[in-house]
């Protein structure tokens, strides 16, 4: 008990420590409008990227829809803040809170699913919400929606960040995390010790949709408009190669490849149109090594106190 | 809509379901032998429709030729990515592939971009004449039924060669059980790479027909019906050569009656089919239900 609470002073220390120091740079311009703006973005990449990590490598179901609540939760807090001028805070809420009822309804019949087919399902989910807010005109429909404050600061990004990383950790260490990497490991014996493995999966689904709703009413008050066609399917294949380049369940892995990936494109700039091609050839190669075990994060994960992983968790969380 | 109408959208749309077939085809053998959602095989689709494209524009190969050219090209790009990109990864878990091939995938489509540029081109007009073809009051356009007959052509030869021949055995028992089938004498590296080349050539074929009847062909034409045949393939019961094909006619006509109610929606249309299906039945329509033992 003692070094859990030790663990959490350490962590709020280290984390106003490192938010002290990028605001003092973002203040005096060390850290340009451009820069300031790109760490925002890795900030709310991470939110959803630790979200997809909760569905996938906790509870081994493999998503593909998730930018569907990312949308959802846009959506819904931009329209909310926009037509009733309720607080900032309190329209994210909402949006996450829309975001997540849709996550436990999409869940409920999906998750009976396994594997590819659930993986197909949630794309396809996916690609339908495109479909239905480019067809709903009060959203905008597919110009987008335009005219959102631009609420989202760095301090709110940060510490928005920083939240989820708390609650997030505290779930997967938690009774209900247990249950979620029994259901990972496997299925049948997780029945068998009487763990409901229905109610992880949608609990699971339905926290990711919630955070990932959250991180979406961020991205929105940031952008200050938002098009349906940038939430398809391609987005959620974004956060699942963070999550599966972070490795194995690990925060440290994750909050790692996602910073790195989502900066790449931006470093590789200098290249112009070679950027796209040079960005899939590094994933291409990256993969090829990591299988070989050769792993960025692997000295980074020895020292955090994140869940250990097995080779063997790592067959089942594809499976 | 009146009877003739309804005839004409029928043909339409199976033509159509012809073409998500010949692509789902790929996926579900792929899928079948390895496992792998291979996201790079609508890219493949993209690929042919360029070979074609190059060899009809610059060396004036009329149709047959150009089409075979098609195949062969996807066919061998098929087996190099397969043997450089997912066999060092083909003992690992499938996500590990699944990132691999997304990014073979985005690797094409970017790099045909950086190449040729995105502006969509054209076929040469005379490759196949439009033509309108009568059937008493039916009226159809002539590409659609040679689209038509060549997928059918196709499926028919894919049939024979799963069913009756010596490598089409081989391939069944390699995606029945890997191991097994390597004990029983069957060089299984050689039998999954004829899986890609027969795939990847079906969906060159395909994509230059697509490119063809739509007189367009771009860097990312592969994406959307890439996805849509996968569907395809996952409604029919993944896995399954004859669920491919089911699954494409099927979506390919109920994609084309739905644009000709609500073109808006008509996008989305495949994705629910898919998802009501599954729910009622979870392995797909012809998939049969394999009980996990303990």
């Amino acid at each position: 008990m003692k070094s859990y609470i030790k663990r959490g002073v350490i962590f709020l220390a280290a984390s106003l420590v490192v938010f002290c120091v990028l605001f003092v740079l973002i203040q005096t311009d060390v850290i340009n409008a451009y820069y300031s703006q790109i760490l925002m973005v890795i900030c709310i990449n991470i939110i959803l990227a630790l979200s997809t990590n909760l569905i996938i490598n906790y509870t081994g179901q493999l998503t593909l829809g998730h930018s569907a609540f990312m949308a959802i939760g846009a959506y819904a807090s931009a329209f909310i803040q926009m037509n009733t001028g309720l607080p900032f805070f309190l329209s994210l809420l909402c949006g996450s809170v829309v975001a997540a009822v849709f996550g436990f309804l999409i869940g409920l019949p999906t998750l009976r699913l396994k594997g590819d087919y659930l993986a197909i399902t949630t794309l396809g989910f996916c690609q339908i919400v495109v479909v239905a807010i480019q067809n709903i005109d009060a959203l905008g429909g597919a110009q987008g929606l335009a005219g959102i404050p631009p609420k989202t600061t760095f301090a709110w990004v940060f510490f928005s960040m920083i939240a989820t990383i708390a609650i997030l950790y505290n779930i997967v260490h938690a009774n209900q995390g247990r249950a979620m990497i029994s259901v990972r490991e496997d299925e049948i014996a997780a029945e068998a010790m009487g763990i409901d493995t229905t109610r992880y999966k949608i609990m699971s689904f339905t926290t990711g949709a919630f955070f990932a709703g959250y991180a979406g009413g961020l991205y929105a008050f940031l952008m200050m408009f938002i098009d349906p066609n940038s939430f398809n399917f391609l987005k959620s294949i974004d956060f699942v190669i963070y999550v599966v380049l972070g490795g194995t369940g690990g925060f440290v892995g994750c909050i790692a490849s996602t910073s790195i990936l989502t900066l790449l494109p931006e470093v590789l700039r200098f290249l112009g149109d070679l950027r796209m091609v040079i960005y899939p050839l590094l994933l291409i190669v990256i993969m090829i090594l990591r299988v070989k075990n050769i792993r960025v994060t692997s000295f980074l994960r020895r020292k955090s106190g994140a869940a250990k992983p097995k080779e063997r968790g790592e067959d089942h969380a594809a499976a | 809509m009146s009877l003739i109408e309804f005839l004409q959208q029928l043909i339409n749309g199976v033509s159509l379901g012809s073409v998500y077939a010949l692509i789902a085809l790929g996926y579900t053998m792929v899928y079948g032998i390895i496992g792998l959602i291979n996201f790079a095989h609508c890219d493949i689709y993209m690929v042919g429709a360029y070979i074609g494209f190059f060899v009809a524009t610059y060396a004036r190969l009329p149709f047959i030729p150009a089409l075979l050219i098609a195949m062969l090209g996807s066919a061998l790009l098929g087996v190099v990515i397969e043997r450089v990109a997912y066999k060092p990864l083909r003992r690992t878990t499938n996500i590990n592939l699944l990132i691999t091939a997304i990014g073979v995938s985005l690797l094409l489509e970017n790099g045909f971009n950086a190449m040729f540029g995105g502006n969509p081109r054209t076929y040469p007009g005379d490759i196949l004449k439009q033509q309108t073809v009568m059937f008493g009051p039916i009226r159809s356009d002539a590409l659609h039924l040679i689209i038509l007959g060549i997928s059918l052509l196709l499926l028919v030869l894919l049939n024979l060669f799963v069913n009756h021949t010596k490598m089409g055995r081989a391939m069944r028992a390699t995606s029945l059980d890997k191991d097994a089938a390597a004990l029983m004498g069957i060089n299984v590296n050689t039998t999954i790479s004829m899986t890609f080349a027969i795939g990847s050539a079906l969906a060159g074929a395909a994509g230059m027909l697509v490119a063809i009847l739509y007189s367009s062909l771009d860097p990312y034409m592969g994406m959307m019906p890439g996805i849509k045949s996968f569907v395809a393939a996952v409604l029919g019961g993944i896995g399954l050569i004859p669920g491919a094909f089911v699954g494409g006619i099927i979506l390919g006509v109920v994609e084309t009656f739905m644009a000709a109610i609500n073109s808006k929606i008509a996008g989305a249309v495949a994705f629910v089919i898919l998802i009501v299906i599954l729910i009622i039945k979870p392995t797909g329509l012809l998939g049969k239900a394999v009980k996990e033992k303990v």
